[in-house]
C-alpha cells in the first residue's frame, strides 16, 4: 500500500504574550492508502491543531509534511486552495452545510472550486447523495434535514471530488448516539471501499470503529490499540 | 467561474432584500441626482442658447453712438460695411417710440422701427400678410409701413389692416404688410411694433443719425475676421476716438453663456457626486456586514478549495451588482426628473450617450472602489478562524 501522508517532527507553537506555547510536539505519523485512523485525544491535546495542519488550513511552525507527494512546507495561500479541493474531504462537527443551498447544491460545491462543468456536477452529486441514501431529500435544504441526513450531505460533499483523505472532525459530535453510530457505519463501509479516512476525536467508543488508533497527548503522538 | 460568483452574488443579494434595496437607493439618489442636474443645466442652457440665437447668430450688431461732430453713421458708412468680407448685407435700425392715429384711435408709445429691405430679406418668414419693406421704399421714402400683430389686432380688429392709411407722429403712413406673431424671446418681440423704411422712420421721427446696425453674416464661423474688420472701418470713421461704438456680436455671447453653464454643470455634477460617495460608503458599509456575517461560510470555502482570488471575486461582484443596480434605477429616476423639470420649465429633453455612459460607469467605478476592502478583507480570512466564528 503507497503511502499518502508523512509527517515528520511537526512542530506548532503560538506565541502569546511573549510567551511560547508548543501545542504539537514533533509529530511524526506515516498514514497509507485505505487506512481509517482514529487520532484521539481529549480537548486541549493539541488534536485539532493537528486537524487542521494535516487538513492544510494551517502550516506547521517546523517539520516536514508531505501529502499526497506534495510537500506542503513551501506552498502559498492559493496553492493550499487547491491542494484542499484535490486531496482532503472535510466532515465537521457541526456539519457546517449553507443553509441557502439545497443538499444537492452543497454537495456540488466543491467540484465549482475544482473547475467541474454544471452538468457534470449535477450529475455527480446526484450520484453520491444516493450513495448515502439521500436520494429523495436532494432538493431540500438543511433546515428541513435531521442531523443525521445533515451529515450525510456533509459526507457526500467530503467525497464528491475523490479526495486523497477524508478528514472528520468529531463527526458525531452533534449527533444522538443511534444516529452517530449510523454514521459511523457509512464511514466504514466507505473504508471498506478504499477510502483513506482520518477521524479526530475524543471519544474511545467511536474510535473503536477505526481501523487503527493513534493517541494525542499534551502535543505527543502515540501509537495505540484497537481494543 | 465567474457565472458562478454571479449566481451566489446575486442569490445573496435577493436573500437580503431590505439591506439589499437600502443600499441599492444610496448609489440610486447620487446617480439619479447627477443625471437630472446635468441634463436640466444642459436643456436649461440649450433653452437659453437658443432663445439668443433667435435674437440672431447669424448677424452682428453695431452701436454707434459716435463722436460730437458725427453722432451716428451715415450712408457712406453704411455702403463700407456691407464690403466687408463674409458680409451678406447690412439693415440699419432707427427705433423710437411715437403716436400713432388710426381712424378715432390714438395709440402712444408705439415703437417705430426703421429696417431696410436687408431686414425682410434676412428675417423671412417674418410677414403673416402683404409685403416688406424694399429697396424703393428706402430710397424714396416712401411712407408705408409694416405692422406687427399684436397691433394690428388691437387696432383694426375685424378689418385688413393692408391698404389702410394711418397716422405716425402726424405723417399720413400706408399699411402694406402684417407682421406674424413672433414667437421668439421677448427680447425680440416685434408684435408690438410698427416697421418703416429706416430714410421714413428717420424722417418720421425725426432722428438725423443711425446709430444701430445689424451686420449679417454669409459665413458665421468667420465672425471674429468679420468683427475685425468692422472694428477698422467704425475706427476711421470715428477718427480712432475711444467710446465711439461697440461691436456686439451673439456668437461671442452665446460662447460666454456656454462658459458658465459649463461650469455650472461641473459645480451642480461635482455637488450630486457626494450623494454618490455616500452611496458608496453605504455599499462597503454592508458589504463589511456581509463579510462579518459570512465568516463561516467564507471559511467553508476556503476549506472546500475556494481560492482567496475566488473569494474576492465573489464579494466584488456583489458590490458591483448592488452599485450598477443603483446606477440603472438612477438612471431611470434621474430620466424621470429631468423629464418633468423639462415639461414645467419649458426646454427640450436630450439625454446624450455620454450622460449614460457616465452614469453606468459612474456606479460601475463606485462599487469597484467600494467594495474592494471588504472583497479583500473576506479573501485574507484564516479559514480556521473562519469556521471558529459563531
Amino acid at each position: 500500500m503507497s503511502e499518502i501522508l508523512n509527517m515528520l517532527d511537526i512542530v506548532k507553537c503560538y506565541f502569546l504574550d511573549a510567551e511560547e506555547l508548543v501545542v504539537l510536539n514533533k509529530i511524526n505519523l506515516k498514514i497509507n492508502e485505505g487506512e481509517f485512523v482514529s487520532i484521539l485525544g481529549p480537548s486541549g491535546s493539541g488534536k485539532s491543531t493537528l486537524m487542521n495542519i494535516i487538513g492544510c488550513l494551517d502550516v506547521p511552525t517546523s517539520g516536514k509534511y508531505i501529502l499526497a507527494n506534495n510537500d506542503v512546507e513551501d506552498l502559498d495561500e492559493k496553492e493550499l486552495a487547491r491542494i484542499r479541493n484535490r486531496e482532503i474531504g472535510f466532515v465537521f462537527q457541526s456539519f457546517q452545510l449553507l443553509q441557502r443551498l439545497t443538499a444537492l447544491e452543497n454537495v456540488e460545491l466543491p467540484m465549482i472550486y475544482a473547475g467541474v462543468s454544471p452538468e457534470n456536477r449535477h450529475k455527480r452529486a446526484a450520484e453520491i447523495l444516493g450513495r448515502v441514501g439521500l436520494t429523495d431529500k436532494m432538493n431540500n435544504y438543511p433546515n428541513q434535514l435531521s442531523g443525521g441526513q445533515q451529515q450525510r450531505v456533509a459526507i457526500a460533499r467530503s467525497v464528491v471530488t475523490e479526495p486523497t483523505i477524508l478528514l472528520a472532525d468529531e463527526p458525531t459530535g452533534a449527533l444522538d448516539q443511534k444516529t452517530g453510530q449510523q454514521i459511523m457505519q457509512l464511514f466504514k463501509e466507505l473504508n471498506d471501499e478504499g477510502r483513506t479516512i482520518i477521524m479526530i476525536t475524543h471519544d474511545t467508543n467511536i474510535a473503536r470503529y477505526s481501523k487503527r488508533i493513534v493517541n494525542i497527548l499534551d502535543g505527543c503522538l502515540s501509537e495505540g490499540a484497537v481494543s | 467561474m465567474l457565472k458562478e460568483s454571479m449566481k451566489m452574488a446575486w442569490s445573496n443579494i435577493i436573500h437580503n432584500k431590505m439591506r439589499s434595496f437600502l443600499t441599492v437607493l444610496g448609489v440610486l439618489i447620487g446617480v439619479s441626482s447627477i443625471i437630472a442636474l446635468i441634463t436640466i443645466v444642459q436643456g436649461a442652457t440649450g433653452s437659453i442658447t437658443s432663445q439668443i440665437s433667435s435674437l440672431g447668430a447669424d448677424k452682428i450688431t453695431i452701436q454707434a453712438m459716435g463722436t460730437r461732430l458725427k453722432q451716428g453713421l451715415n450712408e457712406n458708412d453704411l455702403v463700407q460695411l456691407s464690403q466687408v468680407n463674409n458680409v451678406s448685407g447690412v439693415s440699419p435700425t432707427v427705433s423710437g417710440k411715437t403716436s400713432f392715429v388710426y381712424d378715432r384711435n390714438v395709440k402712444t408709445g408705439v415703437s417705430v422701427e426703421g429696417k431696410n429691405e436687408v431686414y425682410f430679406k434676412k428675417e423671412s418668414d417674418i410677414l403673416a400678410r402683404g409685403r416688406g419693406v424694399n429697396i424703393l421704399d428706402v430710397n424714396n421714402k416712401n411712407s408705408i409701413a409694416v405692422i406687427g400683430s399684436d397691433l394690428a389686432k388691437e387696432l383694426f380688429f375685424g378689418t385688413e389692416p393692408v391698404g389702410q392709411k394711418i397716422l405716425i407722429n402726424g405723417n399720413t403712413v400706408t399699411l402694406v404688410g402684417v407682421l406674424k406673431e413672433s414667437s421668439g424671446s421677448i427680447l425680440a418681440s416685434t408684435n408690438n411694433t410698427v416697421i418703416m423704411p429706416y430714410t421714413s422712420a428717420m424722417k418720421t421721427l425725426g432722428v438725423r443719425n443711425i446709430t444701430s446696425v445689424d451686420v449679417y453674416m454669409s459665413d458665421a464661423n468667420e465672425s471674429e475676421s468679420i468683427t475685425n474688420d468692422l472694428t477698422t472701418i467704425l475706427n476711421s470713421a470715428f477718427n480712432y476716438r475711444e467710446n465711439t461704438f461697440s461691436v456686439l456680436n451673439m456668437q461671442n455671447i452665446i460662447d460666454v453663456i456656454g462658459n458658465i453653464t459649463g461650469m455650472l454643470t461641473l459645480l451642480l455634477a461635482g455637488i450630486a457626486s457626494i450623494s454618490l460617495l455616500v452611496g458608496g460608503i453605504g455599499i462597503m458599509n454592508m458589504m463589511l456586514v456581509s463579510v462579518t456575517e459570512r465568516t463561516t461560510e467564507i471559511g467553508l470555502r476556503k476549506a472546500l478549495g475556494a481560492e482567496p482570488a475566488q473569494i474576492q471575486l465573489q464579494f466584488l461582484i456583489e458590490s458591483i451588482f448592488i452599485s450598477l443596480f443603483g446606477g440603472i434605477l438612477g438612471l431611470i429616476l434621474g430620466i424621470i426628473i429631468a423629464l418633468s423639470a423639462a415639461v414645467i420649465m419649458d426646454f427640450t429633453f436630450t439625454i446624450t450617450a455620454w450622460t449614460i455612459i457616465l452614469a453606468v460607469g459612474f456606479s460601475a467605478a463606485v462599487g469597484t472602489i467600494f467594495g474592494l476592502a471588504p472583497a479583500r478583507k473576506a479573501s485574507r480570512l484564516n479559514p480556521i478562524d473562519a469556521l471558529r466564528h459563531v
